[in-house]
């Protein structure tokens, strides 16, 4: 009888390891975790945007009972502040401006939610109890809450010595020759348009338990990070001045992160460095109403473009300026997503021979704005692929033949755009076709006049979009300005009878790595997937790792480990040729039996691993036992995803509400491990793309107050917002990584909002309407179809 | 949420003398609105007088021609009650509409109505039904409850404890959801009864309100046709970031068309 033993490698969709314990509510989160011994942090945060500090009175607060300690920023002079890790140049070739970022205010705040002292006590109750007994003097210092204000001449300045409230003024392309290409074009399409501000709002709010034995000076930090080894270097070496051998930081399991739990935050330096001051655990939670006013926003950038065209509709030059909105500080990475993550992707899909893109970035008084998956390709692709439907509007042609005229041709790769990228691989006229068949693009008028006849106006978009992910080479990111390399480690441990445990320094927050990278194992060595487990979040662990963001786990991650189990092949097949008394070229090794070519002769995987740690019969000369192995990978390139997005929706012109009635996405993520997962990392990229294009918003008053700043105002996509999404995958391979992935994290969030905003626009065509921006909220839209109306009232 | 006494009396006397007792008790019945404001330390009462062991305020149940609710009928109870879809089908329908699933097996229609947020359902109907207010001292004709955002006739210690319905020939209601909060954004409750023909408004204003000029339009033509001419003005209307005064003032004539739809 012979068993089968069901497919479990490379392309299986088999069920994800790690939900057994997610589904059943039994994950371990942060807030999960209880040090003997722990005290609750609660933190003072300002309820103004921008205030002096004229007094802290802290006495009552002390007295309270519970009260273990207080704390300001007059405790923390000495240490650092928290770092940036992407220096940006200006045009004249100038560092940025990179003003102090404390980790509890000094003398001033800058905007609602700034951290201004702790109080840390026995019970959370307390130690809020307490917070609500310290007396600080503010003196209102007026706000700047847009950056249409902060730019303003005279505007007050968010930090003293930043003229102008700028905190770069950069950009890519060559101006002269993008000009040039301007003149004598047949038409100019001028453009104008915002990216919506995002609140991210994983499912887990930030939790952070600082930990301190006192005996040996060891640090704990457990925290809800997607890079506990990033944290630990830059807390460690840049704010708290711990050594890495003195710190430990544990990131178990997170409920999501969507980007925001990739930086550095206040509250985890303040609970590590409180808990050494006190010798206790000091743990930290976020309510929901924190993480609205302290959890990095998203996006939040306005653009103006100018796309030249020839008579043909062919693209002849882009240029681009944008505004992107800092907030208050700097958080890690937020100098570099609407730069090298956003401007460097304006060539999209299209042959557009000069780009030019000229970014400010800007410090307002609000929360700061860092990467929200998809970090400046979303923006990117969402002035794009507006501004091509517009184009195509404007010159009197087909949106989709607008498109096919000017897609890169596959003969054309690799590609070299003219803003530094060079595209290895793709095939956007394929992903463009099954999109079409699959959205029955061609029957959609019948569809459309279906429902006139039931009184709803019906549009349909599209979106033809790349990105950049797999991020990234470290020498390419180190001179555009990256303080970090972006390379991973993987760590493969082949245990003695033949089990493995990989240790990786990517994170999964929700992604299903637990899953997928065990899939890598059982591809490459045969082993059941049960008896693989993926090891991730603690340095302790894990000998390094850069993380998980960019869609970059399994590119770089997987590519790392594909690495090591190399090593560890070529090892075992030392060994399998020793035991087998061959040589080692004739040893080949496939999923689990390692064979002498063109014999019978064979040993398994598990009679290899018994041998590398019980080395009786061994070449212990040559060979040393043991048979683990780490690979350290730096990518070559980033990686391409593609693909084509399309949204079909239905307008009732009574209430205005927008239906979306179907939603198409064909996707080139490269070669697919587990197609459950990457169908299930679509369907929840693009529900949060819809979340953009028609509900999410983050609206500041002009003081500075975060108006929606709850569920009550912030509207997140619920399940009967979002309709069924077909998802389809069209492969072509990376061709500078092992495995041939390109990453699929964030393809969804990236692709899809232009898809919307351009279904609505089509849906609106009776309307002099040419753009409407994100959120299409019914109210925007009942101001498009009853302007008319309204204006005759009146 | 800051400390406070818990309460759990067995009778709507000594529920009365406790909160008389003390001005800054507080009933609580569902907590799907107390609670939150608890937590969110927006309220600081001393005590919290838990109803929900009082007999009293239970049950729903058909006395003639009213339709009798207990203040502490759940929302999931009054939507799947057989005497409430019977008797008002579109009061049953409206309270299988309030927020989710955990609020209607949470929240109580006396703790809507004694609530009184503007953007609440059951507070439409109230008024829209000619419904009175029963409670620990006297009984309150809906034209007289409901004063204004999150104000009632209730005094300071005063329960209710039933609500009584006029069973109407007709009625019906619509609104729009608050695209974030899921509140009424603007919704209207019609209904023809023995005493006339009322349109009241929720959601669009700072409380409900009944809409006059509909009201003399349905009552001589009970058709969508008879309201979809009426413009409501957006004057004195609520304007916020989901919508202006006046795109709620279009939203009331489009709900008060298919509040009559709703009714048949
Ligand atoms: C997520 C969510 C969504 C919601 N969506 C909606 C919605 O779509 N539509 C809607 O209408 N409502 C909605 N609600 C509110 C919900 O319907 C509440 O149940 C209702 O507002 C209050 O009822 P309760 O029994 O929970 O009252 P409680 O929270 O217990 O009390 C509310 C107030 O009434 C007082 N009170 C309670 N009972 C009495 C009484 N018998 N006599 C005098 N005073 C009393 C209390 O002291 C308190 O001030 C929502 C609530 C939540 C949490």
């Amino acid at each position: 009888m012979t068993v089968v033993t069901p497919f479990e490698g490379i392309g299986a969709s088999v069920k994800r390891k790690e939900d057994l314990r997610f589904l059943s509510g039994r994950g371990r989160y942060t807030d999960d975790i209880n040090r003997p011994g722990q005290a609750y942090a609660h933190i003072l945060r300002s309820p103004h945007a921008h205030a002096a500090i004229r007094g802290i009175d802290l006495a009552a607060a002390r007295a309270m009972p519970g009260v273990v300690a207080v704390f300001t920023g007059a405790d923390m002079v000495g240490l650092g502040g928290l770092p940036c890790g992407w220096q940006i140049h200006n045009k004249d070739g100038s560092p940025m401006a990179e003003p102090p970022h404390p980790v509890l205010a000094q003398g001033k705040v800058r905007f609602v939610g700034d951290a201004v002292a702790v109080v840390i006590a026995s019970t959370r109750a307390a130690a809020r109890d307490a917070a609500e007994a310290i007396e600080v003097e503010y003196e209102v210092l007026p706000a700047v809450a847009t950056m249409e204000a902060a730019l303003a001449p005279g505007a007050p300045a968010v930090h003293d010595g930043v003229a102008g409230n700028l905190c770069y003024d950069w950009h890519i392309g060559d101006p002269a020759v993008n000009a040039a290409a301007f003149q004598g074009a047949h038409k100019v399409v001028e453009f104008e348009l915002v990216n919506n501000r995002l609140v991210p709002n994983a499912m887990e709010p930030r939790a952070a338990i600082g930990d301190f034995d006192p005996t040996t000076g060891d640090y704990t930090l457990y925290t809800t990070s997607q890079n506990p080894h990033v944290i630990r270097l830059l807390m460690g070496a840049f704010v708290l001045q711990l050594p890495e051998h003195k710190l430990r930081v544990v990131a178990p399991d997170v409920g999501g992160g969507f980007g925001s739990k990739i930086f550095h935050y206040a509250e985890e330096a303040i609970v590590t460095w409180a808990a050494g001051k006190i010798a206790r655990p000091v743990k930290w939670t976020a309510d929901r109403s924190e993480s609205f006013i302290t959890d990095a926003h998203g996006r939040d950038h306005v653009t103006k473009a100018r796309l030249a065209l020839d008579a043909e509709g062919r693209f002849l030059a882009l240029h681009v300026q944008t505004l992107a909105n800092m907030g208050a500080y700097l958080s890690t990475f937020s100098t570099s997503v609407p730069t090298y993550l956003y401007a460097t992707l304006l060539a999209g899909v299209y042959t557009t021979p000069t780009v030019y893109a000229e970014v400010k970035a800007v410090f307002t008084n609000t929360v700061p704005v860092d990467a929200y998956r998809g970090a400046g390709r979303p923006e990117a692709t969402f002035l794009l692929e507006r501004l091509v439907d517009v184009a195509a509007r404007e010159m009197g042609m087909d949106r989709i033949e607008i498109r096919r005229r000017n897609f890169i041709p596959n003969d054309a790769f690799p590609y070299q755009t003219p803003v530094a990228l060079q595209y290895d691989s793709g095939d956007y006229v394929a992903t463009l076709e099954e999109a079409l068949k699959v959205a029955d693009w061609a029957g959609f008028e019948q569809r459309r006049q279906a429902a006139k006849a039931a009184g709803k106006l019906r549009g349909i978009g599209i979106s033809t979009y790349l990105e950049a992910c797999g991020i990234a080479p470290s020498a390419v990111v180190g001179a555009l300005g990256a303080r970090a390399g972006l390379y991973e480690v993987g760590t493969i441990r082949v245990h003695p009878t033949g089990s493995v445990t990989v240790l990786t320094g990517t994170h999964s927050h929700g992604q299903g790595h637990e899953t997928t990278l065990a899939q890598l194992v059982t591809d490459r060595l045969g082993v059941p997937l049960a008896q693989v487990d993926i090891v991730h979040g603690d340095t302790a662990k894990i000998p390094f790792g850069m993380g998980t963001y960019g869609s970059r786990s399994l590119a770089v991650g997987g590519s790392a480990m594909v690495k090591a189990m190399d090593k560890i092949v070529a090892k075992a097949r030392r060994i399998a040729a020793h035991l087998m008394e061959a040589s080692v070229e004739d040893v080949e090794f496939d999923r689990g039996t390692f064979r002498v070519a063109g014999t019978d002769k064979t040993k398994s995987w598990g009679e290899i691993c018994l041998t590398a740690y019980v080395p009786h019969n061994y070449p212990i000369e040559e060979i040393e036992p043991g048979l683990d192995e780490t690979a350290f990978y730096d990518p070559k390139n980033f990686t391409y995803p593609g693909g084509c997005h399309i949204c079909e929706i239905e307008i009732d012109p009574d209430t205005c509400q927008v239906a979306v009635v179907n939603f198409t996405a064909v996707d080139d993520v490269g070669r697919v491990i587990n197609p459950m997962i990457v169908e299930g990392q679509v369907q929840g990229g693009v529900a949060q793309g819809i979340g953009q294009a028609l509900l999410e918003t983050a609206v500041y008053d002009e003081n500075g107050q975060l108006l929606s700043a709850s569920f009550m105002d912030y509207q997140m996509p619920r399940a009967n917002d979002l309709p069924p999404v077909s998802v389809a995958t069209h492969t072509t391979l990376c061709t500078h990584n092992p495995l041939g992935v390109k990453g699929c994290g964030e393809v969804g969030a990236i692709g899809s909002p232009p898809a919307v905003i351009n279904a609505v626009v089509d849906a609106l065509r009776d309307y002099d309407v040419r753009h409407i921006e994100m959120p299409a909220t019914p109210a925007k839209i009942w101001g498009i179809i009853h302007a008319g109306q309204r204006l005759a009232a009146e | 949420m800051y400390d406070f006494a818990y309460h759990k009396p067995t009778t709507v006397a000594d529920a009365v003398k406790i909160l008389s007792a003390d001005p800054e008790a507080r009933p609580i019945s569902g907590g799907q609105t107390l609670l939150p404001a608890l937590k969110h330390r927006l309220n600081k009462p001393t005590a919290v007088v838990d109803l929900s062991g009082i007999a009293e305020l239970k049950g729903i149940r058909r006395e003639g021609d009213r339709l009798v609710i207990g203040a502490l009928a759940k929302h999931g109870e009054v939507a799947n009650s057989p005497e409430v879809k019977a008797a008002i089908p579109a009061l049953a329908q409206m309270a299988s509409t309030i927020g989710d699933t955990q609020v209607r097996n949470r929240g109580t229609i006396g703790g809507s109505v004694s609530n009184n947020d503007p953007a609440a359902d059951y507070p439409a109907a109230v008024l829209g039904l000619d419904a009175t207010v029963v409670t620990d001292k006297r009984r309150i004709a809906a034209d007289d409850f409901f004063q204004g955002m999150f104000t009632t006739a209730l005094e300071p210690g005063e329960l209710l404890v039933a609500i009584e319905f006029p069973i109407p020939e007709k009625a019906g209601y619509a609104k729009m959801r608050n695209p974030a909060s899921r509140y009424v954004m603007a919704g209207v409750f019609v209904a023809r009864t023995k005493s006339g023909t009322r349109v009241v408004v929720n959601g669009a204003g700072p409380g409900v309100f009944r809409q006059a000029e509909m009201e003399t339009a349905l009552a001589a033509n009970w058709s969508a046709d008879a309201v979809a001419g009426v413009k409501q003005s957006p004057d004195g209307l609520n304007g916020d970031i989901h919508g202006s005064a006046e795109y709620r003032a279009h939203l009331v004539t489009v709900m008060a068309k298919r509040a009559v739809a709703n009714a048949g």
